[in-house]
């Protein structure tokens, strides 16, 4: 049994909202400069451009890199032998919020339910998934989830006869009908499989792979890079204005599912794909 | 792609008309700031025939709620927000006399004849470009609303703001016409 400390979570939490607000990080740097490469499009190279200097001001100067700072999403795995002790952990997650979000002078987006809709002025409550692990320790993933790309994702009960085909054609469907809304260039994440929020909630997960990094199994890796093609086929480019890159990476995830069921969830994260991970 | 053109507001007639979509614009001078809420606010005001909070001659509405300013700053990050929510409101402001709106992602076919009729241009700024675009506002006023927070009516001094046209009175879309170039077929490649 290995304790951790609620005081512990909160500063990491707290920190780890500020660093995903003001640091892009290596990955999606590298990505950017890839897509600058391949971009054909005068306007796309343009807006790339703008997007790497932006990303660096942000890191430089320490202020939010977009002005929405997002739903702050937050992906927990508890190690079995893991007791978290002084408190309630999920209290001690908004609290890293509530900090961060105040003192790293980000935008308070959140609000208190859909129907009422008054701003809780906090940022808080953040959406927390948890998920047991074996060991003893405890990783947190914080991703700030921008609302744009959010209110772009699609998610449908394919029929098995639908097959891969139909796979694709959901996750063409998806970014087509989004066109310039989700900030491309995007990640997809596509959930294939579980039940209906199974899907979902994989789907989601999959956008914080490490960038690029494909499925172990070879036919999803191969199914991948088909998506990431005729995705980036579409013309939509960057922002939306036509052009070659629309996407830098599609991530599948899948789980075992109904014999009667295909759930297909699409993810969409944006261009400001926002997550920073610790091991407490 | 064409040189880039600097433009100042308020916006004139001649300059709204000479504007074609593709057009790379440095946009300089005041302009308004409303979302969602503040329009829908507005809209209720036009309905009942009474004033709004500024006049909108002229004017140019960008479409952003930004971060929170850190101390010393004129404003927080400001990039813009998604345009089409805005939609329903924007005919009846561009019949009252506003001639530009900055903001991102495509404009409905109402929106666009308004802009037709009326003479007005919608600006795509990029989108989660806010910390180098806030480098662009060197005053920020209250103008109505203080209590919507970051959805309040503001001003705002900007300095060479890039953005890009995208609906100009013509009916032209940059949207739909950068999109046709560079679609494939998969099967072509």
């Amino acid at each position: 049994m290995r304790e951790i400390d609620t005081g512990q979570i909160v500063q990491a939490v707290k920190e780890m909202c500020l660093e995903a607000n003001y640091d892009l990080g290596p990955d999606m740097m590298r990505a950017f400069g890839q897509a600058l490469e391949r971009e054909e499009s005068p306007i796309g190279q343009e807006v790339l451009r703008q997007l790497i200097e932006n990303a660096n001001i942000a890191r430089q100067e320490r202020v939010p890199m977009c002005q929405d700072c997002g739903v702050t999403m937050v992906f927990a795995e508890i190690g079995q032998d893991v007791h978290i002790a002084g408190g309630y952990f999920l209290d001690a997650i908004n609290e890293g919020v509530r900090q961060g979000y105040q003192d790293g002078y980000l935008r308070k987006s959140i609000l208190n339910d859909p129907i009422h809709r008054v701003n809780t002025k906090d940022n808080t409550p953040a959406v927390i998934h948890l998920e047991m692990a074996t060991g003893d320790r405890l990783k947190l993933i914080v991703a700030p989830k921008g609302g744009g790309a959010e209110n772009m994702i699609q998610m449908r009960m394919l029929k098995p006869s639908d097959g891969v085909e139909g796979i694709k054609r959901l996750v063409l469907e998806t970014v087509a009908k989004a066109g310039p809304n989700p900030c491309p260039p995007i990640i997809l994440g596509v959930g294939i499989g579980g039940t209906f929020e199974k899907a979902a909630l994989i789907s989601k997960k999959a956008l914080f792979r490490k960038i690029g990094t494909p499925h172990p199994d070879p036919d999803i890796a191969a199914l991948e890079k088909d998506l990431l093609e005729a995705v980036n086929a579409l013309g939509i480019g960057p922002l939306g204005f036509g052009g070659r890159v629309t996407a830098l990476a599609v991530h599948a995830e899948v789980f075992a599912c109904h014999l009667v069921s295909l759930p297909v969830a699409v993810s969409i994260n944006c261009h400001a794909h926002r997550h920073q991970e610790r091991i407490l | 792609m064409g040189e880039v053109k600097r433009i100042s507001t308020p916006l004139r007639t001649e300059e709204i008309v000479s504007l074609r979509s593709g057009d790379r614009v440095l946009i300089s001078g005041w302009v308004y700031t409303a979302r969602d809420a503040a329009h829908k606010r507005m809209d209720d005001l036009l309905r009942q025939r009474k004033e709004l909070p500024f006049d909108i001659k002229g004017q140019v509405i960008y479409y952003v709620g930004p971060s929170p300013a850190k101390p010393g700053r004129v404003i927080g990050s400001a990039g813009p927000t998604t345009a089409s929510r805005m939609d329903a409101y924007a005919p009846a402001l561009i019949a009252k006399g506003l001639k530009g709106m900055i903001g991102k992602g495509a404009r409905s076919a109402q929106v666009i004849r308004a802009m037709v009729e009326h003479k007005a241009v919608y600006f795509g700024a990029v989108g989660g470009a806010a910390a180098l675009l806030s480098r662009c506002i060197k005053e920020a006023e209250m103008v109505a609303y203080e209590d919507l927070g970051p959805e309040a009516i503001r001003r705002l001094r900007l300095e060479d703001f890039p953005a890009i046209v995208v609906n100009d009175v013509q009916g032209n879309d940059l949207y739909a016409e950068g999109v046709r170039v560079y679609r494939q077929e998969i099967g072509s490649r």
